[in-house]
């Protein structure tokens, strides 16, 4: 079907996806998609119908599910965005392709991403977080929490990861910054291109002279190899920018704007350090900081007596998977000490987050030393003041004004 | 398999659990580690391994969460 058709079927249901109107609670339409049933209907901007799971368990089951494709290459995968330009049809390795191209991708990055690795540079991000904070303290109140914290955390952690060098990190902290804050998608492409021009440059440069980065250990083993070429090890520091950057900008930011309007649950973090992972995984269930996740069905696929037909578009609701109250009781209520396991936070199946333990690394150490070190710290505005990212990017403040 | 006979005396008859991983398919993403790190580790490569003696499942009383936690169904537990 092509895009003209889908208009011209013109669905009735309702548009998917929505913005959130405050932080932390899904859009009113999506609680009204709760119901009984674990699928329901809605249009995309291109008037595609669309299934949407909405069920915990029917959804994780799907994710698992061989039947459902990423391949964003098709001629009609589902598009939720509108884009200006379709980046020159560059394939997205990893998010954007299905087994076995993404085994073969996903095997050779796993050893960079696993929990000693990760565990390992905890102690740089704790200096990094205890950098940001005593500038935060020594310019004082009102501050603008994502810019001064949230986003310079992700940003720095992985110039180190992939190996940027120490003389390119404001360079490359700007071009994220204008890729993440882009407010129209041209913008965006700018920024984009701009990375990605150097980023090719920097793997040319790593290739003569190899350092000991993410990006060092790819070049390194794609020499050996053959495995990959050069523009594969390019687009793989892109998708690993994009989706690790973002994402974690807004899960620290939209973690502090939750704790701060629950001030009785930061003692739960202040009295037990051990206590934090346990926090981390309710405000990543909570927030659902990624709203949904996009697939197409290959074959049909019955789903809680519905059938989804080979070809159809597969939104799957990260947000109320992780309200559904078949799987956590009393769903909406951030509740600290509550165990949010089986969350899809990060999603599920074989494109479950490479970057999760990454992630909840710098999710520890950031919250965790943000209101130890400054335990009063609030919002500076009234709540329905904070602008908020719309429905179809990482969900989170634009800015967030704080004071202590 | 030596350990399951021990597995049987600490945690009494009808429960000892053999374990089962497969590293062909584990995607590396820790959840075995993180809900019970007395049973499972990750290797240098960064996929899934047991604990030497953990075929039991016996150091963590959380091991029977981990095949639900595992986002590609590579950990399989069988009770005897
Ligand atoms: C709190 C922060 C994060 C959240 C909420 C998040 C969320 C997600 C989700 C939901 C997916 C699944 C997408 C799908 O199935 O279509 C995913 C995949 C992915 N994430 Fe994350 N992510 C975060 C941080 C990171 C970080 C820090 C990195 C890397 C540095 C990263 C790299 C990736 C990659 C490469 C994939 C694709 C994996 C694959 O297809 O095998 N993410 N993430
Ligand atoms: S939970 Fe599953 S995929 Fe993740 S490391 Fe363990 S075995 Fe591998």
């Amino acid at each position: 079907m092509t895009e003209t058709d889908f208009r011209r079927t013109g669905s009735e249901a309702p548009a998917f996806p929505q913005d959130r109107t405050c932080p932390y609670q899904p859009p009113k339409a999506y609680t009204e998609w709760r119901g009984e049933s674990p699928l329901t209907r809605v249009t995309l901007f291109d008037g595609r119908p669309a299934w949407l799971i909405t069920g915990h368990a029917e959804g994780r089951a799907l994710l698992a599910d061989p039947r459902l494709s990423s391949d964003w290459g098709h001629p009609v995968f589902p598009v939720v965005v509108q884009r200006t330009e379709d980046r020159g049809g560059l394939a997205f390795p990893l998010i954007g392709v299905d087994d076995p191209l993404h085994a073969r991708q996903r095997r050779m990055l796993i050893p960079s991403f696993g929990v000693k690795r990760m565990n390992a540079i905890r102690p740089s991000l704790q200096s990094l977080v205890d950098r940001l904070l005593d500038d935060m303290l020594a310019k004082g109140p009102v501050v603008d929490l994502v810019s001064a914290f949230a986003l310079p955390v992700p940003s720095m952690a992985i110039c180190e990861l992939l190996g940027v060098p120490y003389g390119d990190h404001d360079f490359f902290e700007e071009c994220s910054r204008d890729f993440v804050g882009a407010a129209t998608s041209g913008e965006a492409d700018a920024a984009f291109a701009k990375l990605y021009q150097y980023l090719h440059g920097l793997v040319a440069k790593k290739q003569a002279e190899p350092g000991d980065g993410l990006l060092d250990e790819l070049i390194a083993r794609q020499l050996e190899e053959g495995g990959l070429d050069h523009n594969e090890v390019v687009m793989i520091a892109l998708v690993l920018l994009v989706a690790g950057h973002e994402t974690t900008v807004n899960a620290i930011a939209l973690g502090a704007l939750t704790l701060m309007q629950h001030p009785e649950q930061i003692q739960v973090l202040l009295d037990d350090p051990a206590a934090v992972p346990g926090v981390v995984e309710e405000l990543l269930r909570f927030t659902s900081v990624s709203d949904y996740m996009v697939r197409m069905a290959k074959e049909d696929i019955q789903v809680g007596g519905t059938t989804v037909k080979a070809g159809d578009a597969v939104l799957v609701s990260i947000t109320l998977m992780n309200r559904d109250a078949q799987a956590y009781d009393d769903p909406d209520v951030f509740d600290a000490r509550r165990n949010a396991r089986h969350h899809v936070g990060f999603g599920h199946g074989i494109h479950q987050c490479l970057g999760q333990n990454l992630a909840r690394a710098e999710l520890e150490i950031a919250l965790g030393t943000l209101f130890t070190r400054i335990p009063g710290l609030r919002l500076a505005v009234p709540l329905d003041e904070v602008s908020l990212k719309a429905g179809h990017d990482a969900q989170g403040p634009i800015e967030l004004p704080v004071t202590w | 398999m030596t350990s399951r006979a021990a597995g049987t005396e600490r945690r009494g008859a009808g429960h000892a659990l053999r374990i089962t991983v497969d590293r062909d398919r584990c995607i590396g993403s820790g959840q075995c580690v993180m809900t019970a790190p007395g049973v499972f580790t990750q290797d240098d490569e960064a996929l899934v391994a047991l604990l030497p003696g953990q075929e039991d499942g016996a150091g963590d009383s959380r091991v029977r969460e981990v095949p639900l936690a595992c986002p590609v169904q590579a950990i399989v537990i069988t009770e005897d």
